[in-house]
């Protein structure tokens, strides 16, 4: 990405802190991400990627620091408040709807796109109906992005996890979002599975142009699709760049590796 | 499209409520025989016995606790929100709709024509419900039960204490017959309440019930059915689900659990008054917690979250201790009329006088075994442990498995 014609931040986090009594979770984190960007978060479990996560979602209040989103304050907004800004999320451990069916559960994910409200519902009458059939035609395109036409139909909960990952993405971009938040989407799954889900995640970038901050710890895969890189370690930056930069940085690899040694990062990938 | 079924080629035609042309031929039958029972004597290989006036009453208290077990299931089943509260609401809806639709006397009545009080018997519940819903809402899982427990108790000791309306403790008071006016003539348009001639067929007073009350639950489940496939029902499940996810996805938790409790109330206000109506004089201490356990163990037994399993578990739960009381009559006519393996199986089951043993008595005092309502209870009670143990699903999880079996037959799958 060119600086000339660098857009302005879509989503910028200055000096977040965050702690749940002693537990210190985030320490004055600050980064921006900028239009159509693809960018990863990475570092040790415990590290506080999904804390930032659920900050940006506002289900974590920061007690420091502020979140602006197109130059608006995020902070003291509702979850469901953050959706509507136009911001949506995959999680680390599945949070699909179980017992819904996949069509089910990515229409739910449209519940922001629509209007009518129960009384026109249970009539099944006027914008009801008429939004119903719309959002139904916008799911099936989702379902034929992610390539799950036969599982349409069954409940989310009997479906093998690479695709309940691949679901829960559905759900995701059924938001029309602006901005993706996935965490761990590649978390527990083999060779095969990974390749189609980083192939999916660059689809997003190039054929829906969404911005994404993609939270991983599958390195080889971050560092081939991610833009920019942020390193977090037990709540503080500790570096951020370019994969290439990261990579080769003293303080990611003594965070990484608990040594002051000169071993590349390359031996993760 | 002929032969296949699942073939669809259009997005309403894969939306439809009844997607499949079995499914609308077997609904069709099913409503078609549920419409002609009252005149069961008159139709050949019909089951007279369903004409009869008293199970013609059995099955329209089937089609009143269906309607309740809708708005139970709506809230519990379908939004996960656990409450025990059912029973005030319908004590509520029960009272609203007597102070609107019965003459005034000693007790208020406004005397209004039913198509006003039933429909304020779901109004004003829910506008209730969404009082004291902002703090129920707040609380989750046992404790909302407990919450709303409380409900119950403030509204046994209200409905005591009001007595100008509820006619006082064991006293209690006379509802509001069913009967069609335009507003407060002598002569009602369509009367409930009494025998008639519909169509050139004798028919009885329990029978215009039935059918009546088989026209409001075809038109509660309708509604029931819609909401569960549209915007908010799936808001509803998505919280019952998962419902941070589900915040995270845009919905408003309380805006929608509070919704779900409004519309739960409605439902179980107008199942209550009408249920009062159905009963003709109701006490007080009718709205109990047992009213609202029994809720909770239809749905259960039928199948929590769904439409069908909230009236299959009604229809199980009301139908199943007559079908006890008539199989142990059964049992007594057999040891009556005499010998066989039979008659002395029959003879062990059941006592017949104070000195003959046996788990069931049919004696009008005491005696050994349990007495018929005994048994129903203790049925009653083991059947919620048995199906939360072997079939969460319930009935509708069963026939689900039946269905699939013969969907696949000869096949396993």
């Amino acid at each position: 990405m060119s600086t000339a014609t660098r857009p302005s931040a879509l989503l910028e986090v200055r000096d977040i802190s965050l702690s749940f009594r002693g537990l210190v979770a985030l320490e004055g984190v600050s980064f921006h991400v900028t239009e159509g960007e693809l960018f990863s978060i990475i570092g040790p479990n415990g590290a506080g990627k999904t804390s930032i996560f659920n900050c940006i979602n506002q289900v974590y209040r920061p007690q420091e620091g502020s979140i602006l989103w197109k130059g608006d304050s995020l902070m003291g907004l509702k979850p469901n408040q953050t959706a509507e800004r136009g911001i949506a999320r995959t999680f680390q451990n599945i949070a699909l709807f179980a017992h819904m069916t996949v069509m089910d559960n990515i229409l739910s994910g449209r519940h922001i796109r629509m209007n009518h409200g129960w009384l026109a519902g249970m009539l099944w009458w006027g914008r009801a109906k008429q939004e119903e059939l719309e959002n139904r035609h916008k799911v099936e395109e989702i379902i034929h992005f992610l390539e799950i036409e036969r599982w349409r139909k069954h409940p989310v909960g009997l479906l093998p996890y690479g695709i309940q990952k691949r679901v829960e993405l559905g759900r995701a971009l059924a938001m029309d979002p602006e901005l993706l938040l996935l965490d761990e989407p590649v978390a527990g799954m083999n060779l095969e599975e990974t390749e189609d889900m980083a192939r999916f995640i660059l689809d997003i970038q190039d054929e829906l142009g969404i911005t994404t901050i993609l939270v991983e710890h599958d390195m080889s895969l971050v560092m081939d699709i991610a833009d920019r890189v942020m390193v977090l370690d037990f709540g503080r930056k500790i570096a951020e760049g370019l994969p290439e930069e990261v990579q080769t940085n003293a303080d990611v690899i003594r965070a990484y590796l608990g040594t002051t040694g000169d071993a590349s990062m390359q031996e993760f990938g | 499209m002929r032969g296949r079924p699942h073939l669809h080629t259009s997005y309403s035609a894969d939306q439809a409520l009844m997607p499949t042309t079995t499914k609308k031929v077997a609904l069709a039958i099913f409503l078609v025989l549920a419409a002609l029972a009252p005149i069961a004597s008159s139709i050949p290989i019909y089951p007279d016995f369903l004409g009869n006036n008293d199970w013609m009453k059995l099955l329209s208290h089937v089609a009143i606790f269906g309607i309740g077990a809708l708005g139970i299931n709506l809230l519990t089943g379908v939004a996960g929100q656990v409450s025990l509260g059912h029973a005030f609401f319908m004590g509520l809806g029960a009272y609203v709709g007597v102070v609107f639709g019965a003459p005034a006397g000693d007790l208020w009545g406004w005397g209004l024509p039913m198509w006003i009080w039933l429909p304020m018997a779901g109004i004003i519940p829910a506008a209730i419900g969404l009082l004291v819903g902002p703090a129920a809402v707040r609380v989750r899982g046992l404790y909302l039960a407990f919450a709303t427990l409380g409900l119950v108790f403030i509204g046994e000791w209200a409905w005591r204490n009001l007595k100008f309306i509820t006619g006082g403790s064991f006293a209690g008071r006379r509802f509001p017959e069913f009967q069609l006016r335009m507003w407060k003539e002598e002569e009602p348009l369509v009367d409930f309440a009494s025998d008639g001639v519909w169509l050139g067929f004798e028919i009885s007073e329990e029978a215009k019930v039935y059918l009546l009350m088989l026209g409001l639950l075809v038109v509660a489940t309708v509604l029931a059915k819609n909401l569960q496939r549209t915007r908010a029902g799936r808001a509803f499940q998505a919280i019952r689900d998962r419902d941070i996810a589900a915040e995270i996805m845009g919905v408003n938790e309380f805006k929608y659990k509070l919704m779900a409790f409004g519309i739960s109330s409605a439902y179980a206000g107008v199942a209550g008054a009408l249920f009062a109506s159905f009963v003709g004089r109701q006490i007080p201490e009718t709205w109990d917690l047992f009213l609202s356990v029994e809720f909770i163990a239809i749905i259960l037994i039928g199948g929590a979250g769904t439409v069908s399993g909230a009236l299959m578990g009604s229809a199980f739960v009301i139908l199943l201790p007559r079908l006890v009381q008539d199989f142990t009559e059964w049992l007594s006519n057999v040891i009556a009329d005499g010998e066989g393996l039979l008659a002395s199986v029959a003879d062990a089951v059941i006592s017949v006088s104070p000195d003959d043993f046996g788990v069931v008595n049919i004696l009008p005092g005491a005696g050994p075994g349990l007495s018929v309502f005994q048994l129903n209870q203790v049925l009653f009670g083991l059947l919620v442990i048995l199906f939360m143990i072997f079939e969460p699903l319930g009935l509708y999880g069963i026939w689900l498995r039946i269905r699939n079996y013969w969907k696949g037959w000869p096949f396993t799958y």
